[in-house]
């Protein structure tokens, strides 16, 4: 069982491994794998919780109902699979900066969070305004062959490598 | 159709929940819980996150077509128009790129250790779906519905059976991966 313990699998093991995945969930629940629904539906909860009294008259919290769901455990299971995985290969490690951060912006923690929560902003609405993320659309969307799954995937990418150029190359330059 | 277990709703969690583990299991593998691998895809200096996403793609593809002919399963093809795709799609890129993580990815990256995707990720992503819920009553039926593509697959786009169309695109991915390989990256 030595490849339970690989720090890590070639990227065709591991997107085959996904692919067999999306088989079983296809076929033993009747769902494609996604994730970002999840988050919509974690922060309607909050917002019930915290006395909003207009949750459930929101068009969109009718569409995607506050609760927990197959997704919503979905990606409690990732958070679980990842911990497993990193503590079986030694990657396990608690830390602020990541390292091709730091490289080019410094290693203190306060950018790093402020900007991962400014990305967070536009990563959250931007996958409710295209209705899926890089798994609902960009692995489930795709293997279904639905056009507007292909299209968005695809402007994931250019809007991603413009960003990432403008931040490294022009602003981190 | 197994309609009898996808009715058992308590079953249902934990098949979810399994099916989570096993993800994050191989997005961790992957190497993709990591900030360094999805900025360096973005920043076109490491493929890994395109080679993992296609080869899901092209498996997945094969086996769940497969699964649809003997009538197994059922397809979910998402609804969207060109405003979600192209804007959306533009708005979750600078996310992506500006984050370091995708939603998936964040949860991995949390269960990897990552700090950075605990705090700051996982809070901005949850305010960003409020802010999208909050305005979208008002774009719903307006902004969100122009140029409308349904829920149209490429096979009925292009009127053929779906192995006419799933069996070129399956080796039309193969042939990217190959060209990818053989340009070193």
């Amino acid at each position: 069982m030595e490849w339970l313990r690989m720090e890590q699998w070639s990227p065709y093991a591991a997107g085959i491994a996904i692919g067999v995945l999306s088989w079983f969930t296809f076929l033993l629940s009747d769902k494609a794998l996604g994730a970002s629904t999840a988050f919509a539906r974690t922060t309607g909860m909050i917002a019930r919780l915290a006395g909003g009294k207009k949750v459930p008259e929101n068009p969109y919290y009718r569409k995607f109902v506050p609760q927990i769901d197959w997704e919503w455990m979905l990606v409690l299971g990732i958070v679980v699979g990842a911990y497993i995985s990193a503590r079986l290969s030694g990657t396990f490690e608690t830390s602020w900066v990541p390292a091709l951060w730091a490289g080019t912006f410094g290693d203190a923690v306060g950018p790093r969070i402020a900007t991962a929560f400014a990305g967070g902003i536009f990563m959250g609405f931007g996958a409710r305004w295209a209705g899926g993320c890089t798994s609902g659309h960009g692995i489930s969307g795709t293997l279904q062959l639905t056009v507007v799954s292909w299209v968005t995937a695809v402007f994931f990418f250019i809007g991603g490598i413009a960003a990432a150029k403008l931040l490294f190359l022009v602003i981190g330059g | 159709m197994l309609t009898n277990i996808h009715r058992k709703k308590g079953l249902q969690l934990v098949l979810g929940f399994a099916a989570g583990i096993l993800f994050g299991f191989f997005l961790q593998k992957g190497g993709v819980t990591r900030y360094d691998v999805i900025v360096g895809q973005l920043l076109l200096e490491d493929f890994t996150v395109l080679k993992i996403m296609l080869a899901a793609v092209a498996t997945g593809m094969l086996g769940v077509h497969a699964l649809q002919s003997l009538k197994l399963v059922r397809l979910h093809p998402k609804s969207g128009s060109w405003n979600t795709a192209v804007w959306g799609g533009l708005l979750f890129g600078v996310g992506f790129a500006v984050l370091g993580y995708c939603p998936g990815t964040l949860a991995g990256a949390v269960g990897n250790g990552y700090l950075d995707a605990a705090t700051g990720g996982l809070a901005g992503i949850l305010v960003g779906t409020g802010l999208f819920a909050a305005v979208y009553g008002r774009i719903e039926k307006t902004v969100l519905a122009k140029g409308d593509l349904k829920e149209m697959t490429l096979p009925r786009l292009l009127k053929v059976g779906a192995w006419a169309a799933v069996l070129p695109a399956a080796a039309l991915i193969v042939l990217v991966l190959w060209l990818l390989e053989r340009a070193g990256l």
